[in-house]
């Protein structure tokens, strides 16, 4: 999926607001038809980015180039081609559901009976269509978050911006996002997403980056990040006692590595049940016990010291 | 839709303002039956009220015409002022502060100027159609001596703009929506009292009289009262209009770096 041509390409990009810099020169480079994710804790300069690339934000230094334009001085030609899903909706809660999408559409230059036959077709997309005359006010967070991903769609983008597009959904919606992702992605629309949710990456990502501190700590596909900073098997051990640090002393031989949360010991091993049979042998008893494959969460925790709680 | 990826440009609307006003008409489309009967409302009870009320205790009326007659020309330029400023305050907050919808516009081709020249342009369309109301009932009633009262329309479509736009720069620049209800309180209910819409200018002191040539207010008010009238203004009708112009101007200056400020981060 990496043989398209660079779509967006940054080198050295970097976010300033006053003397805070929220982007510290990052290289980034999305190819087309690709889904690229980012990730990163809370304020991470995740969205900070997506602004930039979205070209509603200039760059304070560094190098960003978006369809091979520039986003400053071509600006209005790029937004033409991009669909962008804001971390916050911004529908309009007086206008009904279809409305949001035509007047939207509107903006693109899109004659009035194609947005009306192009919101129609979406709000299938999005099973919204039988709440297509209903104001958008009353519809619950997670319709808000799938009329603003169709919202995205109107004008046919070739690349699709989503900052946490599924922050709020509940695990069925989340489902039905993945998958109408999964088709755009199907159709050769670049996606490029943040996420929270390390199974959205694994699942829709065919390359990230872990951002902290507005910098790139990691980046490759979900695979190779997990080989390269997880292990095969990691083991959640749960203690019973209030602190769960006493005991990580004397996990450490165990595996490679061993990481003590404030409620749990993971400790990263190549087997998992030969080293739950180690436990015991060393005469620890711990309450619960959980062998699991290393995962994105395990990349996360290992490179930004945090969990992924939002 | 991989097909030919870079530098490819799309067409864009020609007149991308267009569609911003376009959006809010859909809007629009939803509350103006409230909206019509207060501007018809309004100017009926005007007549009754100072017409056949105030005007009666008025004997000599003003300047040898009826109270009625002198007085309906100020209030068509004071309701162009009402109807421009609150379509330019909370709604333009709102916008930004609470819906957020320019910031969706702003992540369409759409330019900062557009948006706001789209916005400007429902006012106008509000401000227009109140006082093509307001004429349609005053003329049926009687109060409108003169068909000049036509060139009303325009001059209020100028005031609309010259209170408008420097009324959504202050609109997007506060942080709280208690400052928009300063600015009713401070400037527009002193500017309708005392620019000249139910009393003339000069009976105030010299000073106060300072005050309100200054407000742009007292030019439309000079301006439609002379065409309803007939009669010449006060004023010369290239000042007073040079006067709204810049005012309209600088509000447009300001207004669009504000916005700007806001919309670009
Ligand atoms: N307009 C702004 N003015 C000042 N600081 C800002 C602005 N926008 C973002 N920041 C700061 O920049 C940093 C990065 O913010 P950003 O929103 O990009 O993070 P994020 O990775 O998207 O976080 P989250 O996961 O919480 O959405 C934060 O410290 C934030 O406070
Ligand atoms: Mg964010």
């Amino acid at each position: 999926m990496t043989t398209g041509r660079p779509l967006i390409q940054a080198q050295g990009l970097v976010k300033r607001f006053g003397d805070f810099t929220a982007v510290d020169g990052i290289d980034v480079e999305v190819r087309a038809g690709e889904a690229f994710g980012f990730l990163g804790p809370n304020g991470a300069g995740k969205s900070s980015t997506m602004r930039m690339i979205g070209c509603t934000s200039p760059p304070s230094g560094g190098e960003l180039r978006i369809l091979g334009m520039d986003p400053v001085r071509d600006g209005p030609a790029i937004r033409a081609r991009l669909g962008v899903c804001p971390q916050l909706d911004n529908l309009d809660p007086e206008l009904t559901v279809r409305e949001n999408l035509t007047t939207y559409a509107r903006y693109f230059g899109i004659p009035r009976r194609v947005a009306r036959a192009r919101a129609t077709e979406l709000l299938d997309f999005v099973q919204l269509g039988d709440r297509a005359d209903s104001k958008v006010e009353p519809l619950s967070g997670g319709m808000k978050r799938r009329l603003t991903i169709a919202r995205a769609l109107v004008n046919e983008p070739d690349i699709v911006l989503l900052d946490e597009p599924t922050t709020g959904l509940d695990p069925q919606a989340r489902h039905l996002v993945w998958e109408r992702l999964f088709r755009l992605k199907q159709q050769g629309v670049t996606l490029v997403l943040t996420t929270h949710y390390m199974d959205e990456a694994e699942q829709l990502c065919d390359r990230l980056v872990v951002m902290d501190g507005g910098r790139i700590v990691a980046e490759g596909s979900p695979r190779a990040l997990i080989e390269r900073h997880a292990t095969r098997e990691v083991v959640e051990l749960r203690f019973a006692a209030e602190s769960q640090e006493a005991f990580a002393g004397k996990l450490d031989a165990l595996g490679e590595r061993v990481e003590v949360l404030p409620d749990r010991i993971l400790v990263y091993v190549p087997d998992g049940d030969a080293a739950v049979a180690e436990v015991a042998a060393l005469g620890l008893h711990p309450a619960n016990v959980l062998v699991r494959r290393g995962s994105l969460e395990d990349v996360f925790l290992h490179l930004t010291g945090r969990t992924l709680v939002d | 839709m991989t097909a030919q990826l870079t530098r490819d440009r799309r067409p864009l609307p020609r007149v991308p303002a267009l569609r911003v006003l376009e959006y809010h008409l859909v809007g629009y489309r939803r509350t103006w039956r409230a909206g019509a009967f207060s501007s018809f409302l309004l100017p009926t009870l005007t007549v009754l009220g100072f017409g056949l009320g105030v005007g009666s205790y008025i004997d000599q009326g003003v300047g040898g015409v009826s109270y009625l007659e002198w007085i309906v020309g100020g209030l068509l330029a004071s309701t162009a002022l009402q109807v421009a400023i609150a379509e330019s305050t909370w709604p333009v907050f709102g916008n930004l502060q609470w819906q957020k919808i320019y910031f969706g516009q702003r992540s369409s081709p759409l330019r900062v100027g557009d948006i706001l020249a789209g916005h400007l342009a429902f006012v106008l369309f509000r401000v227009l159609t109140s006082v093509i109301a307001f004429l349609l009932v005053t003329g049926v009633l009687g109060a409108l001596r003169s068909p000049w009262a036509v060139l009303t329309v325009p001059v209020a479509a100028l005031l609309a703009l010259a209170v408008a736009a420097p009324t959504f720069a202050y609109a997007a620049s506060v942080d709280s929506d208690s400052w928009l209800a300063m600015l009713f309180r401070f400037a527009v209910i002193p500017m309708t009292l005392f620019a000249g819409v139910f009393f003339p200018v000069e009976s105030l002191p010299l000073a106060l009289r300072w005050l309100a040539y200054a407000t742009p207010l007292w030019h439309a008010v000079d301006l439609c009262r002379a065409a309803v009238l007939g009669v010449a203004p006060y004023w010369s009708v290239a000042g007073h209009l040079a006067y709204l112009a810049v005012w309209a101007a600088g509000g447009w200056l300001l207004a669009r770096r504000v916005l700007a400020r806001r919309l670009v981060v």
